[in-house]
């Protein structure tokens, strides 16, 4: 069953009704928001959508979870501003509140963070109903607990978010893409945590295995040119080089994960450049391939529809990894939604207590 | 400086030490004496004093677990204490509590220049994670003023800020795993090396939590490159307003400068009379930090300079010399000490604004400052809306604390009414417990109640800090 949701009011009454409740919004991470069971309740908060507060001089923004990604592009750029961390599955109708719930952060996300830097106020409902607010409206801020963080990555578990407060920085005046060919996965990781050590500041870095590397460059228009030959000298690979609109379509199918093959399940997986060979190999064992984001900090892994999650989840476990199923198949949604070794222990159990002491939400 | 007990029953000695204390079998790092504990009644923000029962100094990780068990058992408060540096009380004991010094736990365990991360235990100095980064071309970007002597453990707990957070933000966006221990004495692994959450971020609401959810035994933190250029402009305005006018101007053009910090003329004065930075004078001082790669940098000065005297600066210079710049940060981070030049006591405080309000916050600040009859001298995180307001008082003179803390409440109120919060970076701890409500609902302070609840339901990690005990309401705002 799914409830029509347009008022925080709404919202309270309906976790408190019960039985349970997963909150859904534009719908473009379906593992999120797909109820794994009769009995759970989809809360579509789509209609609680808007941008509430934008004074651009602030870089501030206050909207509802349901304000979808790419009219809040839209809003920024005409004031010369953008989100930081680069949300993927904007074409496919990501709203702010999956995003935050998923703790989506897209390859933009290298050069200044992700969802968990940016978002600076929240406001939900708990388990019990009632609405509670985090963090502020102002860029520092160190009063109370840092709700906002914890609801980053809370997939709609410890509370239905009815509102967010983010930061946001001037958007580059210009990009450009160098794709550099490697020859292996291991010449590219060398490569990547060579740039990561600066001097150049890329925007992201990406790895399409095995050695393809994408790093863009944004900044001032007229210096893009000299910076490019610095990267290039630096890299010292064979290179090609977007600019303009085709630097955009360079990054379309990581941002839309149109990359993975039809019918795939795509799983956000933590990594570092020390943990990609692992996950290359066991990867290769079920046929499943990844992306690599953020200076491999993150794996997108698009896991064979016809091969258990289980075996996936398992490997993660093998390497010390943990993952998040974003995407596949509506029908027969994994009632797993972490992968691999979670972290969190008795101190997550705690606080999901606390937030969700009759169990109103699904269980991570 | 004047002593206040937390509570009413100060200076009571004898109290027994609990056994389970010395079954940790910590001989002299067991500390009992009086003269000892002391020194660990109190951090910097002096105005709370309360000697603990005793001090553990911790040498292991395991010692700080074992204690922190023993404490469970035995329903005996801690507190963890690096180096005392909190500006809010956030490490001051309670009655009947002890202090866990962890000074000792201060290694780098692993610094890996390929993840750029490094994972250190909670005493080390914030200073020395840059230190052992250099070599590899990297650094740790929180730089609170006391970065020299604040440990790493206090930053996280109280989600420490600096001067250059306009750019990198604040502790909680550099810390992506944590090992704590939970106030029961399980252990607990949050995060890990990659800066990217699975499942909700519980390292993030670790941190800043102001050790109330127990004590973090390492830390993983990400490492920023250095930067290959760094440019460092002073400008000098007529007036408060000028800067703060100026800030929003730079901020307007795109750009997006690692730090822009405020002092005004008292301020000034008190850095000259101290570290002598060799300010030029005015009514207000800008000074702003860009850096990056060379050719952006460059660009950007240039912008920058252009602006700086469009916006009316009186005089403006540029320096990229080391040498240079580290003397006008000296000038910067020491005007807090500085400012005991100017007068015998002070109270560092620390708001936050929207930053396009400054210069209205900073004129009422003003009026209120003249109304009261008490001076008070700004320094300020300009870029981020982050006031530090110091008001000077001489606590010899009847009703002087009282009348200065009245104005210290009454900024605070100032910063929430125009959009803003009642700390940036020092923490609400026990300074600004009673003020929690005016930016936070019941239902709001009830959520985090249950939260910490959950977490320590016998409230024996830092006990009596945020939460506790339920505050009585903030002191009536002073007559206008």
């Amino acid at each position: 069953m799914t409830l029509l949701l347009d008022s925080v009011e709404a919202v309270q009454d309906a976790v408190r009704e019960g039985p349970r409740v997963l909150p859904v919004g534009g719908g473009s991470k379906p593992a999120l928001s797909t109820p794994p069971s009769e009995d759970v309740v989809a809360l579509d908060v789509s209609g609680l959508r808007g941008i509430v507060e934008y004074d651009p001089a602030e870089l501030t923004f206050t909207a509802l979870p349901g304000t979808p990604i790419a009219e809040v592009d839209r809003v920024l750029a005409e004031h010369g501003q953008h989100l930081p961390f680069d949300p993927p599955l904007r074409a496919a109708g990501a709203t702010l509140g999956g995003v935050v719930a998923a703790a989506t952060s897209g390859p933009g996300a290298f050069r200044h963070g992700g969802v968990r830097d940016f978002v600076i106020g929240v406001r939900f409902v708990d388990g019990t109903g009632q609405l509670v607010s985090g963090g502020g409206k102002v860029v520092k801020n160190a009063a109370g607990f840092d709700l906002p963080k914890l609801l980053v990555g809370s997939m709609g578990r410890l509370g239905v978010l009815v509102q967010l407060s983010f930061k946001v920085f001037p958007r580059p005046r210009a990009s450009t893409t160098l794709a550099f060919e490697l020859g292996s996965t291991q010449a590219a990781l060398d490569a990547i945590a060579a740039l990561g050590r600066g001097p150049l500041e890329l925007d992201a870095l990406d790895l399409e295995p095995p050695g393809r590397l994408l790093a863009r460059l944004g900044g001032d228009p007229e210096l893009l040119d000299a910076r490019a030959a610095r990267l290039t000298e630096a890299v010292a690979a064979p290179s090609q080089r977007f600019e303009g609109e085709d630097d955009a379509d360079a990054w379309r199918a990581t941002s839309e994960l149109t990359w993975a093959p039809e019918g795939a399940r795509v799983v956000r997986v933590a990594t570092t450049a020390a943990s990609v060979p692992g996950l290359e190999a066991a990867l290769a064992v079920a046929g499943a391939r990844a992306r690599y984001s953020l200076g491999a900090n993150l794996a997108w892994v698009a896991w064979p529809d016809h091969r258990p999650l289980d075996e996936l989840h398992a490997a993660l476990q093998g390497l010390g990894l943990a993952g998040m199923v974003l995407t596949g198949p509506p029908a027969g949604a994994p009632t797993r939604a972490l992968l691999g070794s979670v972290r969190g222990g008795s101190f997550a159990a705690r606080i999901r207590g606390a937030l969700d002491p009759d169990a109103r939400f699904l269980e991570a | 400086m004047r002593m206040q007990s937390v509570t009413s029953s100060e200076g009571r000695t004898g109290r027994q030490v609990p056994a389970a204390l010395h079954d940790l079998g910590l001989g002299p790092r067991l500390l009992t004496n009086p003269a000892a504990l002391a020194a660990f009644g109190s951090d910097a923000l002096t105005a709370f004093h309360q000697r603990p029962l005793a001090v553990v100094v911790v040498e292991t990780e395991q010692e700080v677990i074992d204690t922190v068990r023993a404490c469970h058992r035995e329903g005996i408060p801690f507190v963890a204490r690096g180096s005392g540096t909190s500006l809010s009380g956030g490490s001051v004991p309670v009655e009947g509590g002890i202090v866990i010094a962890l000074n000792r736990l201060n290694r780098v365990l692993r610094l890996d220049p390929v993840t750029r991360t490094a994972v250190v235990q909670p005493g080390i100095v914030n200073l020395d994670v840059s230190r052992a980064a250099a070599p590899h071309g990297l650094a740790y970007a929180p730089d609170p003023s006391s970065q020299s002597v604040c440990s790493i453990g206090g930053n996280l707990a109280f989600n420490s800020g600096g001067a250059h957070c306009l750019k990198h933000g604040m502790t909680s966006n550099h810390v992506i795993g944590i090992k704590a221990v939970l106030p029961d004495g399980e252990v607990v692994e949050l995060g890990g090396d990659s800066t990217e959450p699975i499942g909700p971020d519980w390292t993030g609401m670790f941190c800043g939590s102001e050790g109330l959810f127990g004590i973090a035994l390492e830390a993983t933190l990400r490492l920023v490159p250095l930067a290959e250029a760094t440019r460092t402009a002073l400008a000098v305005y007529g007036s408060l307003q000028d800067a703060g006018e100026a800030v929003a101007q730079i901020v307007g053009a795109g750009m997006l400068p690692v730090a822009m910090e405020i002092m005004d003329a008292l301020a000034i004065e008190a850095a000259e009379a101290s570290v002598k930075p060799g300010y030029p004078k005015g009514a207000a001082l800008l000074i702003v930090e860009l850096e990056g790669e060379r050719e952006e940098v460059e660009a950007d000065a240039a912008r920058l300079d252009d602006l700086l005297r469009a916006s009316g600066a009186t005089e403006v210079s540029v320096t990229e010399d080391v040498a240079e710049r580290a003397l006008i940060w000296k000038g910067r981070k020491s005007a807090f000490s500085a400012v005991g030049w100017l007068a015998p006591d002070y109270i560092v405080q620390d708001g936050v604004v929207p930053r396009t309000r400054l210069g209205e916050a900073l004129a009422e600040i003003d009026r209120m400052s003249k109304a009261a009859g008490i001076r008070v001298a700004n320094v300020f995180h300009a870029g981020d809306g982050n006031l530090h307001p110091l008001i000077l008082f001489d606590g010899r003179e009847e009703g002087a604390v009282v009348k200065a803390e009245e104005l210290a409440a009454d900024i605070l109120r100032l910063c929430v009414a125009l959009g803003g919060s009642i700390t940036g970076e020092h923490g609400v701890a026990i300074e600004k417990r009673a003020f929690l409500p005016l930016m936070f609902s019941d239902d709001d302070l009830e959520l985090m109640r249950r939260v910490r609840h959950a977490v320590d339901p016998d409230a024996l990690a830092n006990r009596g800090k945020m939460l506790e005990p339920a505050p009585a309401p903030p002191p009536a705002p002073a007559p206008a």
